[in-house]
Protein backbone atom coordinates (compact mmCIF):
# COMPACT_ATOMS: atom_id res chain seq x y z
CA UNK A 1 0.00 0.00 0.00
CA UNK A 2 1.42 3.24 -0.92
CA UNK A 3 -0.12 6.76 0.06
CA UNK A 4 0.36 9.57 -2.55
CA UNK A 5 -0.65 13.51 -2.42
CA UNK A 6 -2.05 16.11 -5.21
CA UNK A 7 -1.37 19.19 -4.57
CA UNK A 8 -4.54 19.78 -3.74
CA UNK A 9 -4.08 18.16 -0.28
CA UNK A 10 -6.49 15.04 -1.25
CA UNK A 11 -4.76 12.19 -0.62
CA UNK A 12 -5.26 8.33 -2.32
CA UNK A 13 -4.31 5.00 -0.29
CA UNK A 14 -3.44 2.64 -3.20
CA UNK A 15 -3.86 -0.87 -3.10
CA UNK A 16 -3.86 -2.21 -6.54
CA UNK A 17 -6.50 -0.79 -8.09
CA UNK A 18 -8.37 0.13 -5.35
CA UNK A 19 -8.04 3.25 -3.83
CA UNK A 20 -8.90 5.17 -0.43
CA UNK A 21 -9.33 9.17 -1.14
CA UNK A 22 -9.57 11.71 1.80
CA UNK A 23 -7.63 15.00 2.80
CA UNK A 24 -4.75 15.66 4.58
CA UNK A 25 -3.95 15.79 7.90
CA UNK A 26 -2.65 19.61 6.93
CA UNK A 27 -6.07 20.15 4.65
CA UNK A 28 -8.41 19.62 7.64
CA UNK A 29 -6.06 22.01 9.79
CA UNK A 30 -6.69 24.51 7.55
CA UNK A 31 -10.14 24.02 6.76
CA UNK A 32 -10.97 24.00 10.80
CA UNK A 33 -13.99 22.42 11.93
CA UNK A 34 -15.97 20.43 9.87
CA UNK A 35 -19.41 20.60 9.94
CA UNK A 36 -20.72 19.31 6.49
CA UNK A 37 -19.82 16.71 4.27
CA UNK A 38 -21.67 16.05 0.50
CA UNK A 39 -20.29 12.63 -0.98
CA UNK A 40 -20.53 11.46 -4.71
CA UNK A 41 -22.80 8.33 -5.50
CA UNK A 42 -21.69 4.95 -5.62
CA UNK A 43 -21.03 4.02 -8.84
CA UNK A 44 -20.03 7.60 -10.28
CA UNK A 45 -16.60 8.07 -12.79
CA UNK A 46 -14.58 11.11 -12.43
CA UNK A 47 -12.03 12.54 -14.22
CA UNK A 48 -8.63 13.47 -12.24
CA UNK A 49 -9.74 17.07 -11.26
CA UNK A 50 -13.11 16.48 -11.22
CA UNK A 51 -15.23 17.55 -8.43
CA UNK A 52 -15.73 14.50 -6.14
CA UNK A 53 -17.17 16.02 -2.85
CA UNK A 54 -17.49 18.96 -1.35
CA UNK A 55 -16.04 19.90 2.74
CA UNK A 56 -17.63 22.29 5.07
CA UNK A 57 -16.08 24.31 7.65
CA UNK A 58 -17.86 26.37 9.50
CA UNK A 59 -16.65 29.64 7.68
CA UNK A 60 -16.29 27.70 3.93
CA UNK A 61 -17.17 25.04 1.30
CA UNK A 62 -14.14 23.68 -0.13
CA UNK A 63 -14.65 21.14 -3.03
CA UNK A 64 -12.59 17.96 -3.21
CA UNK A 65 -10.90 16.82 -6.37
CA UNK A 66 -10.66 13.28 -7.69
CA UNK A 67 -6.90 12.63 -7.46
CA UNK A 68 -6.48 10.23 -10.53
CA UNK A 69 -9.64 8.90 -13.00
CA UNK A 70 -11.48 6.42 -10.90
CA UNK A 71 -15.26 5.49 -10.57
CA UNK A 72 -16.30 5.38 -6.63
CA UNK A 73 -17.07 2.04 -5.12
CA UNK A 74 -17.91 2.89 -1.44
CA UNK A 75 -18.72 6.20 0.47
CA UNK A 76 -18.26 6.84 4.11
CA UNK A 77 -21.75 7.17 5.34
CA UNK A 78 -20.77 7.67 8.92
CA UNK A 79 -19.57 11.42 7.92
CA UNK A 80 -22.81 12.31 7.64
CA UNK A 81 -23.62 11.97 11.26
CA UNK A 82 -19.97 12.67 12.14
CA UNK A 83 -18.37 15.02 10.05
CA UNK A 84 -15.37 15.74 12.68
CA UNK A 85 -13.95 12.49 11.95
CA UNK A 86 -12.22 13.95 9.28
CA UNK A 87 -10.34 16.56 11.63
CA UNK A 88 -9.65 13.34 14.25
CA UNK A 89 -8.57 11.25 11.86
CA UNK A 90 -8.17 12.19 8.77
CA UNK A 91 -6.20 9.68 7.35
CA UNK A 92 -7.66 6.75 8.83
CA UNK A 93 -11.82 7.16 9.91
CA UNK A 94 -12.23 10.41 8.24
CA UNK A 95 -12.08 8.81 4.44
CA UNK A 96 -14.14 10.06 2.05
CA UNK A 97 -14.97 7.57 -0.67
CA UNK A 98 -12.97 4.28 -1.90
CA UNK A 99 -12.70 4.02 -5.76
CA UNK A 100 -11.52 2.16 -8.13
CA UNK A 101 -8.26 3.62 -10.02
CA UNK A 102 -8.48 3.54 -13.76
CA UNK A 103 -5.06 3.57 -14.30
CA UNK A 104 -2.39 2.55 -11.86
CA UNK A 105 0.58 4.07 -13.31
CA UNK A 106 -1.68 7.35 -12.72
CA UNK A 107 -0.29 7.27 -9.41
CA UNK A 108 3.32 8.28 -10.43
CA UNK A 109 2.42 11.67 -11.21
CA UNK A 110 1.43 12.01 -7.64
CA UNK A 111 3.41 13.30 -5.14
CA UNK A 112 4.85 10.51 -1.91
CA UNK A 113 4.88 11.53 1.68
CA UNK A 114 8.11 13.19 1.36
CA UNK A 115 7.42 15.32 -1.54
CA UNK A 116 4.09 16.53 0.23
CA UNK A 117 5.97 17.30 3.22
CA UNK A 118 7.78 19.40 1.58
CA UNK A 119 5.28 20.51 -0.06
CA UNK A 120 3.31 21.97 2.57
CA UNK A 121 6.33 23.34 4.47
CA UNK B 1 -2.16 36.42 2.10
CA UNK B 2 -0.02 37.60 -0.55
CA UNK B 3 -0.68 40.97 0.50
CA UNK B 4 0.11 39.98 4.42
CA UNK B 5 3.17 42.75 4.70
CA UNK B 6 0.68 45.75 3.85
CA UNK B 7 -1.69 44.68 6.27
CA UNK B 8 -2.31 46.58 9.31
CA UNK B 9 -1.50 44.99 12.92
CA UNK B 10 -3.47 45.75 16.23
CA UNK B 11 -1.75 46.29 19.47
CA UNK B 12 -2.32 42.29 20.46
CA UNK B 13 -0.90 41.21 16.88
CA UNK B 14 1.78 39.68 18.96
CA UNK B 15 -0.06 38.01 21.73
CA UNK B 16 -2.47 36.39 19.17
CA UNK B 17 0.37 34.96 17.48
CA UNK B 18 1.59 33.58 20.68
CA UNK B 19 -1.33 32.04 21.28
CA UNK B 20 -1.37 30.31 17.77
CA UNK B 21 -4.09 32.47 16.38
CA UNK B 22 -4.28 31.87 13.00
CA UNK B 23 -4.04 35.17 10.99
CA UNK B 24 -6.21 36.30 8.32
CA UNK B 25 -6.22 39.84 5.97
CA UNK B 26 -9.77 41.59 7.57
CA UNK B 27 -10.72 45.14 6.82
CA UNK B 28 -6.73 45.75 6.03
CA UNK B 29 -5.77 44.27 9.40
CA UNK B 30 -4.21 41.22 10.34
CA UNK B 31 -6.60 39.36 13.15
CA UNK B 32 -6.42 36.14 14.19
CA UNK B 33 -9.76 34.27 12.69
CA UNK B 34 -9.67 31.35 15.45
CA UNK B 35 -6.98 29.78 17.83
CA UNK B 36 -5.99 26.06 17.92
CA UNK B 37 -9.17 25.62 19.73
CA UNK B 38 -11.33 26.13 16.77
CA UNK B 39 -14.11 27.93 15.74
CA UNK B 40 -16.83 25.32 17.55
CA UNK B 41 -15.10 25.09 20.67
CA UNK B 42 -14.74 28.75 20.44
CA UNK B 43 -18.11 29.36 20.04
CA UNK B 44 -19.46 26.78 22.59
CA UNK B 45 -17.23 28.51 25.02
CA UNK B 46 -18.73 31.90 24.88
CA UNK B 47 -22.05 30.36 24.82
CA UNK B 48 -21.22 28.89 28.16
CA UNK B 49 -18.32 31.02 29.94
CA UNK B 50 -17.13 33.87 28.32
CA UNK B 51 -15.25 34.46 25.48
CA UNK B 52 -12.94 37.38 24.76
CA UNK B 53 -12.59 38.88 21.50
CA UNK B 54 -9.82 41.64 20.05
CA UNK B 55 -11.98 44.22 17.72
CA UNK B 56 -9.34 46.74 17.73
CA UNK B 57 -9.72 46.71 13.78
CA UNK B 58 -13.28 48.86 14.72
CA UNK B 59 -13.44 52.18 14.62
CA UNK B 60 -13.82 53.85 18.36
CA UNK B 61 -13.65 57.80 18.10
CA UNK B 62 -14.73 61.13 20.66
CA UNK B 63 -16.43 63.83 19.52
CA UNK B 64 -16.30 66.81 21.43
CA UNK B 65 -17.56 70.71 21.55
CA UNK B 66 -15.10 72.77 21.26
CA UNK B 67 -17.02 75.52 23.65
CA UNK B 68 -18.67 74.24 26.31
CA UNK B 69 -21.70 76.61 27.75
CA UNK B 70 -21.31 75.25 31.29
CA UNK B 71 -25.28 73.84 30.76
CA UNK B 72 -24.44 70.07 29.92
CA UNK B 73 -28.22 69.62 28.72
CA UNK B 74 -27.18 72.55 26.58
CA UNK B 75 -23.78 71.01 25.56
CA UNK B 76 -25.45 67.71 24.52
CA UNK B 77 -28.00 69.15 22.67
CA UNK B 78 -25.53 70.87 20.48
CA UNK B 79 -23.01 68.00 19.77
CA UNK B 80 -26.17 65.57 19.17
CA UNK B 81 -27.63 67.94 16.64
CA UNK B 82 -24.53 68.10 14.36
CA UNK B 83 -24.18 64.38 14.30
CA UNK B 84 -28.47 63.99 13.95
CA UNK B 85 -28.24 65.25 10.37
CA UNK B 86 -26.41 61.96 9.58
CA UNK B 87 -28.44 59.21 11.94
CA UNK B 88 -31.82 58.14 11.97
CA UNK B 89 -31.66 58.04 15.80
CA UNK B 90 -32.73 60.21 18.52
CA UNK B 91 -29.63 61.20 19.96
CA UNK B 92 -30.90 64.54 21.52
CA UNK B 93 -33.08 61.83 23.62
CA UNK B 94 -30.42 59.74 24.77
CA UNK B 95 -29.79 59.76 28.34
CA UNK B 96 -26.80 60.09 30.10
CA UNK B 97 -24.51 57.01 30.49
CA UNK B 98 -26.70 55.18 27.58
CA UNK B 99 -25.46 53.87 23.89
CA UNK B 100 -27.44 53.48 21.13
CA UNK B 101 -27.09 51.78 17.80
CA UNK B 102 -28.15 53.79 15.30
CA UNK B 103 -27.19 54.24 11.21
CA UNK B 104 -25.24 55.97 9.01
CA UNK B 105 -27.79 56.93 5.82
CA UNK B 106 -27.55 58.11 2.56
CA UNK B 107 -29.58 60.06 0.57
CA UNK B 108 -31.85 57.25 -0.77
CA UNK B 109 -32.12 56.06 2.74
CA UNK B 110 -29.66 53.22 2.25
CA UNK B 111 -27.32 52.23 5.01
CA UNK B 112 -23.72 53.48 4.89
CA UNK B 113 -22.70 51.95 8.54
CA UNK B 114 -23.88 50.93 11.63
CA UNK B 115 -22.82 52.40 14.33
CA UNK B 116 -22.81 52.75 18.68
CA UNK B 117 -23.23 56.45 19.55
CA UNK B 118 -22.86 57.03 23.29
CA UNK B 119 -23.78 60.05 25.82
CA UNK B 120 -20.64 60.17 28.92
CA UNK B 121 -22.78 59.45 32.18
CA UNK B 122 -20.17 62.73 33.80
CA UNK B 123 -21.48 66.01 34.04
CA UNK B 124 -17.94 67.07 33.49
CA UNK B 125 -17.78 65.58 29.64
CA UNK B 126 -20.97 66.65 28.56
CA UNK B 127 -20.69 67.75 24.52
CA UNK B 128 -18.97 64.80 24.05
CA UNK B 129 -19.95 61.59 22.49
CA UNK B 130 -18.43 58.13 22.73
CA UNK B 131 -19.01 56.56 18.74
CA UNK B 132 -18.09 53.10 17.56
CA UNK B 133 -18.28 52.38 13.70
CA UNK B 134 -17.08 49.69 11.64
CA UNK B 135 -13.79 48.41 10.56
CA UNK B 136 -14.44 48.53 6.68
CA UNK B 137 -16.39 51.93 7.10
CA UNK B 138 -14.40 54.29 9.28
CA UNK B 139 -12.41 56.37 7.00
CA UNK B 140 -15.45 56.87 5.15
CA UNK B 141 -17.34 57.32 8.17
CA UNK B 142 -14.40 59.62 10.40
CA UNK B 143 -14.57 61.61 7.22
CA UNK B 144 -18.18 62.21 6.70
CA UNK B 145 -18.95 63.21 10.73
CA UNK B 146 -16.18 65.09 10.75
CA UNK B 147 -17.44 66.76 7.66
CA UNK B 148 -20.69 67.38 9.47
CA UNK B 149 -19.23 68.72 12.61
CA UNK B 150 -17.35 71.33 10.74
CA UNK B 151 -15.70 74.12 13.13
CA UNK B 152 -18.10 73.50 15.98
CA UNK B 153 -16.91 70.32 17.28
CA UNK B 154 -13.61 67.48 16.81
CA UNK B 155 -13.75 64.07 16.21
CA UNK B 156 -10.79 61.94 17.55
CA UNK B 157 -9.90 58.61 16.60
CA UNK B 158 -9.39 56.16 19.43
CA UNK B 159 -8.63 53.48 17.19
CA UNK B 160 -4.98 53.29 18.13
CA UNK B 161 -5.38 51.41 21.17
CA UNK B 162 -7.32 47.85 22.14
CA UNK B 163 -10.94 47.72 21.76
CA UNK B 164 -11.96 44.13 24.10
CA UNK B 165 -14.99 42.31 23.61
CA UNK B 166 -16.04 40.04 26.82
CA UNK B 167 -18.99 38.07 25.87
CA UNK B 168 -20.49 35.33 27.76
CA UNK B 169 -22.30 33.91 30.54
CA UNK B 170 -19.78 34.52 33.20
CA UNK B 171 -18.57 37.95 31.61
CA UNK B 172 -19.77 39.83 34.34
CA UNK B 173 -18.40 37.71 37.10
CA UNK B 174 -15.17 37.64 35.41
CA UNK B 175 -15.19 41.61 34.48
CA UNK B 176 -16.45 42.54 37.99
CA UNK B 177 -13.45 40.61 39.49
CA UNK B 178 -11.17 42.98 37.69
CA UNK B 179 -13.26 46.04 37.74
CA UNK B 180 -15.06 46.53 40.64
CA UNK B 181 -18.51 48.31 39.61
CA UNK B 182 -18.57 47.20 36.24
CA UNK B 183 -21.54 44.77 37.01
CA UNK B 184 -24.07 47.63 37.55
CA UNK B 185 -23.63 48.70 34.45
CA UNK B 186 -27.35 47.72 32.23
CA UNK B 187 -27.05 46.57 28.76
CA UNK B 188 -26.95 49.52 26.51
CA UNK B 189 -25.27 51.55 29.22
CA UNK B 190 -21.33 52.78 29.65
CA UNK B 191 -19.09 54.70 31.66
CA UNK B 192 -15.55 55.19 32.34
CA UNK B 193 -13.13 52.87 35.00
CA UNK B 194 -9.77 52.80 36.44
CA UNK B 195 -8.29 49.63 36.18
CA UNK B 196 -4.25 49.93 37.58
CA UNK B 197 -2.86 53.14 36.12
CA UNK B 198 -5.39 53.24 32.53
CA UNK B 199 -8.57 54.46 32.28
CA UNK B 200 -10.93 52.40 30.14
CA UNK B 201 -14.38 53.39 28.31
CA UNK B 202 -16.46 50.13 29.25
CA UNK B 203 -19.75 49.66 27.81
CA UNK B 204 -22.78 46.32 28.12
CA UNK B 205 -22.76 45.56 24.59
CA UNK B 206 -21.47 43.20 22.05
CA UNK B 207 -22.42 41.69 19.10
CA UNK B 208 -22.85 37.90 19.85
CA UNK B 209 -26.51 37.76 21.60
CA UNK B 210 -24.46 36.67 25.03
CA UNK B 211 -24.26 39.46 28.40
CA UNK B 212 -21.30 40.98 28.20
CA UNK B 213 -18.92 44.42 27.42
CA UNK B 214 -16.75 46.31 25.27
CA UNK B 215 -13.98 48.29 26.31
CA UNK B 216 -11.36 50.52 24.72
CA UNK B 217 -8.36 49.86 26.45
CA UNK B 218 -5.58 52.75 26.01
CA UNK B 219 -2.64 51.17 23.65
CA UNK B 220 -0.12 50.89 26.45
CA UNK B 221 -2.33 48.92 29.38
CA UNK B 222 -3.36 46.94 26.25
CA UNK B 223 -1.42 43.68 26.85
CA UNK B 224 -1.78 43.64 30.66
CA UNK B 225 -5.19 43.81 30.46
CA UNK B 226 -5.72 41.33 27.73
CA UNK B 227 -3.34 38.97 29.70
CA UNK B 228 -5.39 39.60 33.54
CA UNK B 229 -8.92 38.50 31.42
CA UNK B 230 -6.91 35.50 30.29
CA UNK B 231 -5.79 34.50 33.71
CA UNK B 232 -8.98 33.98 34.68
CA UNK B 233 -10.13 30.24 34.05
CA UNK B 234 -13.70 30.75 32.55
CA UNK B 235 -12.39 33.40 29.78
CA UNK B 236 -10.82 31.79 26.38
CA UNK B 237 -9.55 33.95 23.42
CA UNK B 238 -12.32 33.53 19.95
CA UNK B 239 -11.41 34.58 16.85
CA UNK B 240 -13.19 36.24 14.20
CA UNK B 241 -14.71 33.07 12.69
CA UNK B 242 -16.42 32.26 16.16
CA UNK B 243 -17.59 36.21 16.33
CA UNK B 244 -19.42 35.80 12.87
CA UNK B 245 -21.45 32.61 14.03
CA UNK B 246 -21.93 33.70 17.18
CA UNK B 247 -23.66 36.94 15.46
CA UNK B 248 -25.21 34.96 12.67
CA UNK B 249 -27.39 32.77 15.41
CA UNK B 250 -28.28 36.07 17.40
CA UNK B 251 -29.97 37.41 13.87
CA UNK B 252 -27.24 40.67 14.16
CA UNK B 253 -26.50 41.74 10.50
CA UNK B 254 -23.42 42.54 9.68
CA UNK B 255 -22.32 45.75 7.62
CA UNK B 256 -21.01 44.56 3.82
CA UNK B 257 -23.10 41.45 3.76
CA UNK B 258 -26.85 42.09 5.38
CA UNK B 259 -26.64 45.83 5.69
CA UNK B 260 -25.25 47.74 2.38
CA UNK B 261 -26.06 51.20 0.68
CA UNK B 262 -28.85 49.86 -0.98
CA UNK B 263 -30.60 48.88 1.93
CA UNK B 264 -32.85 50.78 4.22
CA UNK B 265 -33.01 50.22 8.24
CA UNK B 266 -36.52 48.93 7.42
CA UNK B 267 -35.84 46.63 4.60
CA UNK B 268 -33.24 45.16 6.90
CA UNK B 269 -36.04 44.83 9.64
CA UNK B 270 -34.13 47.29 11.85
CA UNK B 271 -37.02 49.48 11.80
CA UNK B 272 -36.12 50.19 15.54
CA UNK B 273 -33.34 52.62 14.76
CA UNK B 274 -35.14 55.00 13.13
CA UNK B 275 -36.70 56.60 16.16
CA UNK B 276 -39.85 58.21 16.89
CA UNK B 277 -38.61 61.63 17.28
CA UNK B 278 -36.88 61.26 14.16
CA UNK B 279 -39.87 59.13 12.20
CA UNK B 280 -42.16 62.15 13.19
CA UNK B 281 -40.02 65.53 11.92
CA UNK B 282 -38.96 62.83 9.09
CA UNK B 283 -36.16 65.08 9.73
CA UNK B 284 -33.29 62.06 7.84
CA UNK B 285 -31.68 61.59 4.53
CA UNK B 286 -33.97 59.18 2.57
CA UNK B 287 -37.21 59.79 4.76
CA UNK B 288 -39.45 59.86 2.00
CA UNK B 289 -38.17 56.43 1.28
CA UNK B 290 -37.83 54.79 4.64
CA UNK B 291 -41.22 56.20 6.03
CA UNK B 292 -43.27 54.93 2.65
CA UNK B 293 -41.44 51.11 3.78
CA UNK B 294 -42.99 51.72 7.14
CA UNK B 295 -46.08 52.12 5.62
CA UNK B 296 -45.49 48.84 4.11
CA UNK B 297 -44.14 49.43 0.69
CA UNK B 298 -41.20 47.57 0.39
CA UNK B 299 -40.15 45.17 -1.94
CA UNK B 300 -37.58 43.19 0.08
CA UNK B 301 -37.22 42.10 4.18
CA UNK B 302 -34.57 40.65 6.08
CA UNK B 303 -35.69 36.84 7.22
CA UNK B 304 -34.06 34.16 9.12
CA UNK B 305 -33.71 30.87 7.25
CA UNK B 306 -33.77 27.22 8.64
CA UNK B 307 -31.70 25.33 5.82
CA UNK B 308 -31.63 21.69 5.51
CA UNK B 309 -28.90 20.17 4.72
CA UNK B 310 -25.68 21.98 3.36
CA UNK B 311 -25.13 25.75 4.43
CA UNK B 312 -26.37 28.19 1.95
CA UNK B 313 -23.83 30.96 2.03
CA UNK B 314 -23.58 34.09 0.80
CA UNK B 315 -24.91 34.91 -2.49
CA UNK B 316 -27.15 31.88 -2.55
CA UNK B 317 -30.49 32.46 -4.87
CA UNK B 318 -33.53 32.00 -2.02
CA UNK B 319 -36.79 30.16 -3.79
CA UNK B 320 -40.17 30.26 -3.84
CA UNK B 321 -42.45 27.08 -4.14
CA UNK B 322 -42.78 27.25 -8.00
CA UNK B 323 -38.55 27.24 -8.07
CA UNK B 324 -38.75 31.27 -9.40
CA UNK B 325 -35.71 33.12 -7.51
CA UNK B 326 -36.82 35.55 -5.07
CA UNK B 327 -34.00 36.80 -2.92
CA UNK B 328 -30.43 36.33 -1.96
CA UNK B 329 -28.97 34.65 1.13
CA UNK B 330 -26.66 37.43 2.34
CA UNK B 331 -25.36 35.34 5.24
CA UNK B 332 -25.26 31.82 6.22
CA UNK B 333 -23.42 29.22 7.52
CA UNK B 334 -23.21 26.33 10.22
CA UNK B 335 -24.64 27.52 14.15
CA UNK B 336 -22.32 25.57 16.42
CA UNK B 337 -25.49 25.76 19.03
CA UNK B 338 -27.66 24.27 17.18
CA UNK B 339 -25.74 21.63 14.84
CA UNK B 340 -27.32 23.07 11.53
CA UNK B 341 -27.37 25.48 9.07
CA UNK B 342 -28.89 28.72 8.92
CA UNK B 343 -28.89 31.89 7.04
CA UNK B 344 -30.06 35.35 6.99
CA UNK B 345 -31.57 36.63 3.46
CA UNK B 346 -33.89 38.95 1.84
CA UNK B 347 -36.71 37.97 0.78
CA UNK B 348 -40.11 39.80 -0.46
CA UNK B 349 -42.51 40.48 2.28
CA UNK B 350 -45.36 38.25 0.44
CA UNK B 351 -42.85 35.49 1.58
CA UNK B 352 -41.48 36.93 4.99
CA UNK B 353 -43.79 34.84 7.56
CA UNK B 354 -42.43 32.62 9.90
CA UNK B 355 -43.14 28.77 8.53
CA UNK B 356 -42.74 29.84 4.94
CA UNK B 357 -41.39 27.32 3.10
CA UNK B 358 -38.63 28.49 0.54
CA UNK B 359 -35.33 26.71 -1.37
CA UNK B 360 -31.92 27.88 -1.30
CA UNK B 361 -29.39 26.69 -4.01
CA UNK B 362 -26.29 25.18 -3.18
CA UNK B 363 -23.99 24.12 -5.67
CA UNK B 364 -26.22 22.00 -8.28
CA UNK B 365 -29.88 21.78 -5.93
CA UNK B 366 -32.19 22.97 -4.19
CA UNK B 367 -32.18 22.16 -0.52
CA UNK B 368 -35.55 23.14 1.92
CA UNK B 369 -34.89 26.82 4.07
CA UNK B 370 -37.94 27.92 5.90
CA UNK B 371 -38.37 30.90 7.50
CA UNK B 372 -37.97 31.58 11.00
CA UNK B 373 -37.48 34.43 13.47
CA UNK B 374 -34.74 36.02 14.57
CA UNK B 375 -32.27 35.48 16.74
CA UNK B 376 -31.97 31.57 15.67
CA UNK B 377 -30.82 31.44 19.56
CA UNK B 378 -32.17 33.48 22.30
CA UNK B 379 -30.42 36.74 23.19
CA UNK B 380 -29.26 36.83 27.33
CA UNK B 381 -28.79 40.14 27.73
CA UNK B 382 -28.81 41.82 30.92
CA UNK B 383 -31.47 43.96 31.01
CA UNK B 384 -32.46 45.57 34.78
CA UNK B 385 -35.99 44.39 35.90
CA UNK B 386 -37.59 47.70 36.11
Amino acid sequence: MTVKYTEDHEYVRQNGSDGTVGISSYAQEQLGDIVFVELPAVGNSYKKGDEIAVVESVKAASEIYAPVDCTVTEINEVLNGDPGLINTDPMGEGWLVKVTIDDESALAGLMDEAAYQSHIA
Amino acid sequence: MADSENLKHVVLNGQHETLGGRMVPFAGYALPVQYPDGIVTEHKWTREHAGLFDVSHMGPSFIRLKQSSGDAEKDHAAVASLVEPLICGDLQGLKPGRLRYTMLLNEQGGILDDLMIARPAEPELAGALYVVVNAGTKDADFQMIAEALGSAATLTRADDGALLALQGPAAAAVMQAMVPGVSDLDFMSYARFHWNDATLVISRSGYTGEDGFEVLVPALSAEQFWAALLDDDRVKPVGLGARDSLRLEAGLPLYGHDLNETISPIEAGMGFAVSKRRREAADFRGAKRILSEREGKLARVRVGLFVEGAPAREGAEIVDDKGETIGVVTSGGFSPSLGRAIAIGFVPPTHDTPGTVLGVKVRTRTQRAEVTETPFVPHNYHRKIS
